[in-house]
């Protein structure tokens, strides 16, 4: 109190400008993103609103604009999802489970630990070069469905692994001491006190990544999506092609009417991003009121 | 509370495998090769389907593909493979073809040029589109794979040089000014040293990547193989719209690209006539048609595989398709048909 009464209220006149200064720029900083986020939109939309018609879901590509759409590459991405969803989530949640519930802290485990981190943020093209040779080459699966999914896959469990973690470790520790003290083993402890906990964390995190790959267009141009698809996938090794593929396409063409195309179907990719988001959110808030 | 939690799990279990289960229905359906003759799960349709084939109008004489088609219903699938320049013809082509033999699958990618012919010497597709001759190392891995084809040009492309509309001082270009401004170790600098008495503004020039066939071509008939100048006063990209953006800003600002590019976007560029020593010839469909736009006109191919060819009859149905109608679908997406008679060639090319 004598510090502070004592005199130096110049130094404090000081800090207090510092500290507005630096809530100013904080405050720019961020509209930096929102803003470009915006212009994006607006920009965005204003080209591809007119060609938000049925036909873009309902058409196969074609020469002409106003018979083209996107329906193989809206289908192809969305089975996508559908076979990436469970593999990743069992591959990435059980990573997770094992590296924090069932192993030690060891080397071992901290090699891995420092692998998957590191693979979190390779390229996404080199996961495009691995999936070419091991499951088009290697494992024959030629171009298809399913090896799409299962490089994209790969892709996205690193993100799985770290977010699940994340929720697994934050669980207190108090909530396994109590089941331990119950009787439980291990596995009734994991699943029954910690998991149910963490899941909206786990979920949380699937979601996004799901919607990172969703956007997704190198490593599936590496494993040689194709761009002229005209009928839906029938199977797993079909082949196939997704949203950001057509949008490249139609933005590559010479004709203006293909950009309003691309701006059309770049507005439905950002809705889906949007709505996957705003699943994850929902989510998070239903379970984490539950628990 | 502790019930639903419990509960929870094993419901997320279930619908996981629900969702797995769905999604994996067909996946032990027989997945189709590519090579061979496949009928594919449309086979069995094919014998209670009694609609025919609309009759294909044929200017040079049925052939025996053409014959069967009409007769009766093709199937299987036909990837294809190559350049994207290639790419919005042979859509056209698949697109259409859909309606003729709607069980027959094309599927088209873009690869490149070169990613093509690497898939097609490798025996993946029958098919590959590319925007230039194959080159002397791809026939060589073709060949050691065993791998015969044909070649089949199916429209030409005028590459146009442009410049800015607010250009006022160009009015032809020869080809040996062209060499000057992009060969490698160019010392051009502004627009003065091009020709005398142009102002002495500064050139940017914009120019495809050097992995496209457009580059390729334009390396050959204009740098003589010299390769391009890089230095700061040019701008590569793969995306031809950018160039179009860049020369469209740039008042000394010079590129080339196919004539799709400049055609959508004469507004805002101005074509340069190229003097290839008749005389400066502006790209138009009829100067890229009868050849006289020289050396700027280059043919666009389809290589297509002997083998593929013989045992494939949608294979050979689909290039007969493609050859013969794609004269009328060229102009549409900013290409230029090739004169009839040379049609009539390429389609007794592949009637062995």
């Amino acid at each position: 109190m004598n510090l502070l009464q004592g005199g130096n209220r110049h130094q404090i006149a000081r800090r207090r400008k510092i500290d507005f200064c630096l809530h100013l720029l904080f405050a720019a900083a961020t509209s930096v993103g929102v803003i470009a986020l915006c212009a994006l939109l607006i920009d965005i939309i204003i080209d591809g609103i007119s060609r938000l018609q049925p036909g873009l879901f309902e058409n196969f590509p074609s020469r002409r604009a106003e018979r083209a759409g996107m329906k193989s590459a809206i289908v192809g991405s969305m089975y996508m999802l559908c076979i990436m969803l469970p593999i990743s989530f069992v591959l990435g949640v059980g990573a997770a489970i094992w590296l924090e519930e069932y192993a030690g802290k060891n080397r071992f485990t901290r090699l891995i630990q420092l692998n998957i981190s590191t693979l979190a943020g390779v390229p996404s093209i080199v996961y495009g070069i691995l999936g070419l040779t091991l499951f088009v080459r290697l494992l024959m699966l030629q171009r298809s469905l399913l090896a799409g999914a299962l490089t994209m896959t790969i892709l996205v469990l690193p993100i799985i692994i770290v977010s699940a973690q994340e929720a697994l470790r934050a669980v207190p520790k108090s909530r396994r001491d109590a089941s331990y003290a119950l009787g439980a083993n291990r596995w009734q402890t994991v699943s029954r006190a910690v998991l149910p906990s963490a899941l909206p964390g786990i979920l949380t995190g699937v979601i996004l990544a799901m919607s990172r790959a969703i956007g997704e267009t190198a490593p599936l141009i590496m494993i040689g999506a194709l761009t002229y698809v005209a009928f839906l996938p029938k199977h797993m090794l079909d082949q196939f092609t997704v949203m950001p593929i057509q949008i490249y396409n139609w933005l590559s063409r010479p004709q203006p009417e293909f950009h309003e195309l691309a701006a059309a179907g770049i507005i439905v990719l950002l809705a889906m991003l949007l709505l996957m988001n705003f699943a994850a959110i929902l989510l998070r808030n239903k379970f984490s009121k539950i628990s | 509370m502790s019930k639903m939690r419990k509960g929870f799990l094993p419901l997320l279990i279930a619908a996981v495998m629900v969702f797995a289960a769905a999604c994996g229905s067909g996946s032990g359906e027989s997945n189709e090769s590519n090579g061979g003759t496949t009928s594919g799960a449309g086979g069995s349709n094919n014998a209670n389907q009694s609609t025919n084939a609309p009759a294909n109008e044929s200017n040079g004489g049925q052939n025996n593909g053409g014959a069967e088609s009409a007769a009766q219903k093709l199937s299987g699938s036909i990837e294809i493979d190559g350049s994207s320049t290639v790419y919005p013809l042979t859509e056209a082509a698949a697109e259409e073809y859909a309606a003729e033999q709607p069980d027959v699958r094309v599927t088209v990618g873009v690869s490149g040029t070169g990613g093509g012919f690497e898939r097609f010497c490798a025996g993946e597709i029958p098919i590959a589109d590319a925007s230039r001759p194959i080159k002397d190392s791809e026939a060589q891995a073709c060949s050691e794979a065993g791998i015969a084809y044909t070649e089949l040009s199916v429209a030409y492309d005028g590459l146009s040089v442009v410049v800015s509309k607010d250009n006022d001082w160009v009015d032809y270009l020869t080809v040996e000014e062209l060499n000057k401004i992009f060969a490698q170790g160019s010392t051009v600098k502004t627009w003065a040293d091009v020709r005398e008495g142009w102002p002495a503004e500064e050139i940017k020039m914009f120019s495809p990547g050097a992995d496209s066939g457009t580059y390729d071509y334009f390396n050959e008939v204009i740098l003589e193989k010299a390769g391009i100048r890089s230095d700061g006063q040019i701008s590569f990209s793969e995306d031809d719209n950018t160039l179009v953006q860049g020369v469209a800003g740039n008042k000394g600002g010079i590129g080339y690209f196919g004539f799709a590019y400049y055609e959508e976007n004469t507004d805002k560029l101005k074509v340069v006539p190229i003097d290839g020593g008749n005389g400066p010839i502006e790209p138009t469909l009829d100067t890229i048609k009868d050849g006289s736009y020289s050396p700027l006109s280059r043919p666009l191919y389809i290589y297509v595989s002997n083998k593929a060819l013989e045992e494939r009859p949608e294979v050979k149905d689909f290039v007969r398709f493609y050859i013969e109608n794609i004269g009328g679908m060229a102009k549409e997406v900013g290409y230029v048909p090739l004169p009839d008679e040379k049609y009539a060639e390429e389609a007794a090319k592949i009637k062995v």
